[in-house]
């Protein structure tokens, strides 16, 4: 184990969980907001891939496709928003899980019937090498563009929430939505451009992972699932909350998949070490959450005062 | 349902393999024992969901554990069921035990969450399992055996241990949802600050209830990993949670019969789209077969939006009109 490897794990924890963040993002002001679980968040994650894979196709270029296909997804949103979603404002919660678990099928079969099961999407050509960045460390530039990438989107998206009106808006209905309500604000007509914002989050990420993991039906289920547990550990409806929590579970996420095995072979013998390290890795961001919950049961920055 | 009606419905089902076997069509004498089986594990997960209140997002942890103990038993050469379920009974209870105990402290979404987290643990653990196959799962040379002369590897003889250890799990359910524990029960599920103030020891309740149908998960886990005599981590999948709580829903939450008529509707459902061409459907969209999930997903939408009762509600509505 060398420092260089360290440096290299941290950089690809740091990288997955600004990754983790577009998407917590987005999931936890709807959930803030309207008090709304959007399992179909997932499949908003696929769309923007498939339509980032088909625009790269079609334009011949990285950059012009994965631009294309934020807005395109971002519209996809909003409609999803207008015709389904609205209603499920004012039901409980085991409605939305629900509804949202069946547009997860509808949309993951829509899919498969327009696209097919997968499609291609490679890391550009000029983006493929790997970057000296340390004297005897090489880091692959795609990966640096997704950190910078990552970075970029997450600060404009801190300013919009922190520093204009339509963020004071937001934040304003996600510490208390009938104050807000009372006040005046149309939460209606913000709710379907936040769902638009979360949604063109969405495809940044699923355009960004797309070939890093692959664009296929079902490739946002199980990166839900981690979305999930970051907004529970950042608290729900806050955006710094999600921050640290995504960078917190991607992190302990590549870390303890990197180094746990490692670490149990120098304690226990190679046998017990190789197949409990790699087990007890994946569970790793779990137990956080149950931990955090334990201590902090709003989480760790509850929005809610 | 009126009070003739499960009886008929036994009847129905006693009879059903009679006249499967007269027209050799064991194809179906298998896809009803799978009912059966989605059905026990639908219905233990009603008792916490449509009568205890307790949105669990992890039942498939449950179903999976009580899967795969039963699976590893019999790979190691215990065939015996006698040992092999009552195991697998056992294990569900303790993981539901470990996995109520902590989350049952939380409320709300959240309890939703930890519940979902937790079945995503051992949904990782299993798939770590390499000895077990890991993620590729891992095949039984056989079904569990019973004993007795019965031979559980026929269809025909799976059918009614199917059908008996549903039938007990409504039975179970019946007589627990009016004895004085279902009562506290489901006056928490309505209020529980009331509950708690009239002195019913809330928490302890919530467990033992949870413990309950993880028993009743493992059990249908253990019988539907000797069904089909293979087993993968997918059984844990938290998609495989929400299925079985679109059973519960579909059906009818919070009705006896809701996992038993969800599991059918849901299972039939999909069968019959994938597995009987209709003419019409198929000169409009020709591969419409192969996408059964897109149906059963609107259909459940509809649902959820439109009839939130459930079918057993709709049924049980058009009673009273």
């Amino acid at each position: 184990m060398s420092w260089i490897l360290i440096v290299e794990q941290s950089l690809n924890g740091l990288q997955f969980g600004l990754m983790l963040f577009l998407l917590a993002a987005g999931l936890t002001l709807v959930f803030g907001i309207m008090d709304m679980i959007n399992l179909a968040h997932g499949s908003l994650y696929m769309l923007g891939a498939f339509l980032a894979a088909t625009l790269v196709q079609a334009t011949g270029s990285f950059a012009a496709g994965v631009l294309l296909a934020i807005p395109a997804t971002a519209l996809l949103g909003m409609l999803l928003e207008m015709s389904v979603l609205r209603t499920l404002y004012a039901r409980d919660h085991l409605s939305q899980v629900l509804a949202t678990f069946a547009l997860i099928l509808i949309l993951n079969e829509a899919v498969r019937i327009i696209w097919g099961p997968d499609m291609p999407l490679s890391v550009p050509a000029a983006l493929s090498g790997p970057v000296q960045l340390l004297p005897g460390m090489v880091y692959p530039a795609y990966r640096l563009l997704i950190i910078g990438v990552g970075a970029a989107v997450a600060g404009a998206l801190y300013l919009l929430v922190a520093r204009t009106r339509i963020g004071m808006l937001v934040r304003a209905g996600a510490s208390n939505r009938e104050m807000a309500l009372a006040m005046g604000v149309n939460i209606r007509r913000l709710f379907t451009l936040l769902f638009g914002v979360g949604a063109g989050l969405c495809a940044v990420a699923g355009a960004l992972l797309g070939p890093l993991f692959a664009v296929q039906v079902g490739m946002g289920e199980n990166i839900l699932i981690l979305a999930f547990v970051v907004i529970v550990i950042g608290g729900i409806g806050s955006i710094r909350g999600a921050l640290v929590g995504s960078l917190l579970v991607g992190v302990v996420d590549t870390i303890g998949r990197a180094f746990l095995p490692l670490l149990f072979g120098i304690f226990f013998q190679p046998r017990v070490a190789s197949a409990a390290g790699p087990a007890i890795a994946s569970v790793l961001v779990y137990l956080l959450m149950a931990v955090v919950l334990y201590i902090k049961p709003q989480g760790l920055f509850p929005a809610r005062g | 349902m009126g009070r003739a009606a499960p009886w008929i419905v036994l009847a129905l089902a006693l009879t059903f393999p009679l006249a499967m076997q007269a027209e050799h069509q064991t194809y179906y004498l298998s896809f009803a024992s799978r009912i059966f089986i989605y059905a026990l594990a639908a219905t233990s997960l009603n008792l916490i969901l449509g009568y205890g209140g307790m949105i669990s997002f992890g039942h498939a942890a449950f179903v999976g554990t009580g899967a795969y103990v039963s699976s590893i038993l019999l790979s190691e050469g215990v065939a015996s069921a006698w040992i092999g379920w009552p195991a697998a009974v056992a294990a569900s209870s303790l993981a539901a035990l470990v996995i109520g105990a902590v989350s049952l402290r939380t409320r709300g979404v959240y309890f939703i969450m930890i519940t979902l987290a937790f079945a995503q643990m051992v949904f990782f653990l299993v798939n770590s399992m390499k000895a077990y196959g890991g993620d590729e799962g891992l095949s039984l040379r056989e079904r569990a055996s019973l004993g007795l002369g019965v031979d559980l590897g026929s269809d025909f003889a799976f059918y009614y241990a199917a059908l008996a250890a549903l039938a007990a799990g409504l039975y179970g359910l019946h007589r627990l949802a009016h004895s004085r524990f279902g009562r506290v029960i489901q006056a928490i599920r309505e209020n529980e600050e009331r509950a708690e103030a009239i002195g019913f020891p809330v928490y302890r309740c919530k467990l033992v209830c949870f413990v309950i149908a993880g028993a009743a998960g493992g059990l249908a886990g253990a019988l539907l990993a000797s069904h089909g005599k293979y087993v993968n981590p997918n059984v844990l999948h938290w998609t495989q949670s929400g299925t079985l709580m679109m059973m519960v829903i579909m059906g009818g939450a919070g009705r006896l019969w809701g996992g038993v008529i969800g599991a059918a509707a849901l299972l039939g459902l999909e069968d019959l789209i994938a597995n009987h061409r209709v003419d019409w459907l198929a000169a409009i969209f020709p591969n419409y077969q192969q996408h059964a999930s897109l149906g059963v997903g609107t259909v459940l939408l509809a649902i959820v939006l439109f009839a939130p009762q459930g079918i057993a509600g709709m049924l049980a509505r058009k009673k009273h009109a």
